[in-house]
C-alpha cells in the first residue's frame, strides 16, 4: 500500500514459512546480532523504540521486561497468541504467513530477560496456524538456531478469557482460565509462579526489526507517543475488509475509505468500533482520529487490538448491543461478582428493551448496571462488557428511547443483524444424537 | 492402552510442570473416544496422575472439549458482530434447514454437530463456518449444500 510494512513485509512475494525463504530476505539477522549484545542493551533498545504491547493495553514492553528479576534462575516468555476478540484477526495472520518472525522475536526476548523457555498459546480454534507455527519451529530447532532456548507451541480449547493474560497462564499450568488476583503482576510472579515476560503476537513479531531497523529508524515510523506500524483488522460493512498493516497515527477515514474502499451499497456509515468489539464506539463525526493509543483515547475509545469494525445504517444498536453483551456473558468465567452477574443483568435488560417490553426507568437501570460494574472486575472482561453497552446507549440515545416509547424495535426484522443467535442461545437446546459405535 | 498411556508421558515431558499436560491429554483423549465421556476422563486422569474429577473440572471450562455426545463431524458458524453484519444469520438457517436441525443440535445419523460460536478470527472474510476446525471463509447461503455435501461424502 506504498506505506512502510514491517510485520508483513514481502509476504505477498514469498513463502516465509519456509525458513530459507525467510533467511533469504535476511531473517534470524537480529538474533545473531542480538546474541552479540548483552541482555541488557536489549532491554534498552526495546525501551528507547517505545515499543508498546499490541493486545490491548499498550504498555510498554520495555518497561515489563525491565521488572523482571534477572538473578531469578528461572525465567519464561510467553506469547498471547489466544486472539479472540470479535474483529481481531492479525496475529492468524502473522502466524500463518511469517511464523518465523514471531519465533525470532521470542528467541531474542529471551536472551533479553534471560530466559530458557518460551511458550506460544495459541487459541484452539487456529488448526492450520498451529501446524503452520509448529512446523517453523522445528524447523528452525533443526536448524540450530535456538541455542540453549526451548519453544512451545500450546494449544487452548475455546475461551475468550483465555487472551487475559492471568487466566491464560492459569489455562497453560493445566487449569480452569480463570484470571489470577493482581498483584504480584507476571513479571514477578508469573507462569509457575515465576517471572514472566508476556506480550501480544505482534509486539514479539515487531521486536527483530527494531534491531534490524536500529532504534532511530524505528521510531521515525508512526507517531513518537507510539512508533512502529499496526497490522489492523478491518472488517464490518466496508468494501475491502482485510489485514492492513499501517504507521500509527494513520487516519480512520483513511482506514476506511482510502485503504478499505469505503462503505458499500451506497449505505451511510453509523458508526466505528475501532479496536474490537470491547472498546466504545465512535461517531462518523471522529472519522479524523488517528489511529494510535493516545488519539483513540482521547476520542474516548481504546486502541484495543487494532480491530476496526464498520457498521452502517442498516444495523439497529440495540440489537448490536445485545449480541455483545450475550458474548461477554457467554465468556465470563465466573469468578468474580460484578462479571458474572453485570452481564447477566446486561442481557436480562437489552433483551426487554429490543422485545418492546422496557420502560423509561429500564434505561435508567441499563446505565446503573454499566456504572456499577465498571473498574470492579477482577480482570478487564467486565468492563468489556460495558464499553459496548455505555457507548453505544450514550451515543444513539434516541434510538434505545424510540424502543421504549414505540414499544417495538423500530428496524425489526429489517436490521442487518436481525435475529442472530448466540451461542449462548443454544445451551438450551438438547442434542438429538444417537451415540455412534 | 498404552500408547494414549505413553503419549501423555511424553506430553508431561514437554512442559516443567506435568500439570500443563493436562488440555493436550484431554484433546488427546477426544480424539480417542469422540467426546470426553467417564471411561475417557478416567483413562486421561490415570494417564496424567490425577483424578477423573480435577480432568472433568478444566473439561467444562473449555468450549471446545465436549462433555456429551457429539457428532463425527462439527460444524461451526460464527455469529460475532462482523460476521452478523455480514449476513451470519442467513448462513445458520441455510444450515438448518439443509441438516432439518437447530442450531446446538446434531443429526440423528450421528454424523454431524452443527452449532453456533463466537468470533473465530477470520472477520475480514466474513461469514466463517469452521468445519472439522477447517475454515471455510466468505460464506453465503447458497455455498452451504456444498459445504454439507462435502462433510457427508467425508462421512
Ligand atoms: C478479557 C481479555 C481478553 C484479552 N484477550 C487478549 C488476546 O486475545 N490477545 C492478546 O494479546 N491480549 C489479550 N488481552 C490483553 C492481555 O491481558 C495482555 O494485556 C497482553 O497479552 C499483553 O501483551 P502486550 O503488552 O504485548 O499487548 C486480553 C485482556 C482481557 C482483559
Ligand atoms: S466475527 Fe466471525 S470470525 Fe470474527
Amino acid at each position: 500500500m506504498g506505506t512502510p510494512e514491517l510485520i508483513l513485509a514481502h509476504t505477498d512475494e514469498r513463502d516465509l514459512a519456509q525458513l530459507d525463504e525467510y533467511r533469504a530476505i535476511g531473517g534470524y539477522r537480529s538474533l545473531a546480532r542480538a546474541r552479540e549484545l548483552e541482555p541488557a542493551a536489549l532491554i534498552q533498545a526495546i525501551t528507547d523504540a517505545t515499543l508498546r504491547g499490541r493486545g490491548g493495553a499498550g504498555f510498554p514492553m520495555g518497561r515489563k521486561a525491565s521488572l523482571i528479576d534477572q538473578k531469578n534462575p528461572r525465567k519464561y516468555v510467553v506469547v498471547n497468541a489466544d486472539e479472540s476478540e470479535p474483529g481481531a484477526f492479525k496475529d492468524r495472520e502473522i502466524m500463518g504467513r511469517n511464523p518465523h518472525l514471531l519465533i525470532e522475536g521470542c528467541l531474542i526476548t529471551a536472551r533479553a530477560i534471560e530466559a530458557h523457555a518460551v511458550f506460544i498459546y495459541i487459541r484452539g480454534e487456529y488448526l492450520t496456524e498451529y501446524e503452520i507455527l509448529d512446523r517453523a519451529v522445528e524447523d528452525a530447532r533443526a536448524a540450530d538456531l535456538f541455542g540453549d532456548v526451548d519453544v512451545v507451541v500450546h494449544r487452548g480449547a475455546g475461551a475468550y478469557i483465555c487472551g487475559e493474560e492471568s487466566a491464560l497462564l492459569e489455562s497453560l499450568e493445566g487449569k480452569r482460565g480463570q484470571p489470577r488476583p493482581r498483584p504480584p503482576f507476571p513479571p514477578v510472579t508469573g507462569l509457575y509462579a515465576k517471572p514472566t515476560q508476556i506480550n501480544n503476537v505482534q509486539t514479539i513479531a515487531t521486536v527483530p526489526k527494531i534491531l534490524e531497523l536500529g532504534v532511530e529508524e524505528f521510531a521515525k515510523i508512526g507517531v513518537p507517543s507510539s512508533p512502529g506500524t499496526a497490522v489492523f483488522s478491518l472488517s464490518g460493512n466496508v468494501a475491502r475488509p482485510g489485514n492492513y498493516e499501517l504507521p500509527l497515527g494513520t487516519p480512520l477515514r483513511s482506514l476506511i475509505y482510502d485503504v478499505g474502499g469505503g462503505i458499500p451499497d451506497g449505505r451511510a456509515i453509523k458508526g466505528i468500533i475501532p479496536g474490537g468489539s470491547s472498546v466504545p464506539i465512535l461517531t462518523p463525526d471522529q472519522l479524523d482520529t488517528p489511529l494510535d493509543y493516545d488519539s483513540i483515547q482521547a476520542a474516548g475509545s481504546f486502541f484495543g487490538s487494532a480491530a476496526v469494525i464498520v457498521v452502517d445504517d442498516r444495523c439497529c444498536m440495540v440489537q448490536l448491543a445485545l449480541r455483545a453483551a450475550k458474548f461477554y456473558m457467554h465468556e465470563s468465567c465466573g469468578k468474580c461478582t460484578p462479571c458474572r452477574e453485570g452481564t447477566r443483568w446486561l442481557v436480562q435488560l437489552l433483551t426487554r428493551i429490543e422485545e418492546g417490553d422496557a420502560v423509561d426507568a429500564d434505561l435508567e437501570l441499563l446505565e446503573s448496571v454499566c456504572s456499577r460494574m465498571l473498574g470492579r472486575s477482577l480482570c478487564a472482561l467486565g468492563d468489556f462488557a460495558v464499553y459496548p453497552v455505555s457507548s453505544y446507549l450514550r451515543k444513539f440515545r434516541g434510538e434505545f428511547q424510540q424502543h421504549v416509547d414505540e414499544g417495538a424495535c423500530p428496524y425489526g426484522a429489517e436490521s442487518s443483524i436481525a435475529g442472530i443467535e448466540a451461542p449462548i442461545d443454544a445451551h438450551m437446546h438438547h442434542p438429538t444424537v444417537e451415540v455412534p459405535g | 492402552m498404552s500408547t494414549f498411556y505413553d503419549e501423555v508421558q511424553a506430553l508431561k515431558a514437554r512442559y516443567p510442570d506435568w500439570l500443563s499436560a493436562t488440555m493436550p491429554a484431554l484433546r488427546l483423549a477426544q480424539e480417542k473416544h469422540g467426546y470426553l465421556s467417564p471411561d475417557a476422563l478416567r483413562e486421561c486422569a490415570n494417564a496424567l496422575g490425577t483424578t477423573p474429577a480435577f480432568c472433568e473440572s478444566v473439561a467444562t471450562f473449555y468450549d471446545m472439549l465436549h462433555l456429551q455426545p457429539v457428532g463425527r463431524h462439527m460444524v461451526e458458524v460464527c455469529t460475532n458482530l462482523p460476521c452478523a453484519l455480514a449476513g451470519a444469520q442467513r448462513v445458520v438457517e441455510a444450515f438448518e434447514e439443509q441438516l432439518g436441525l437447530r442450531a446446538g443440535e446434531t443429526t440423528g445419523d450421528g454424523e454431524i454437530t452443527f452449532r453456533t460460536v463466537e468470533c473465530l478470527g477470520g472477520c475480514g472474510r466474513a461469514t466463517v463456518v469452521a468445519v472439522d476446525e477447517r475454515y471455510h471463509e466468505f460464506v453465503t447461503p447458497e455455498k452451504v449444500p456444498e459445504i454439507v455435501g462435502a462433510v457427508r461424502g467425508n462421512a
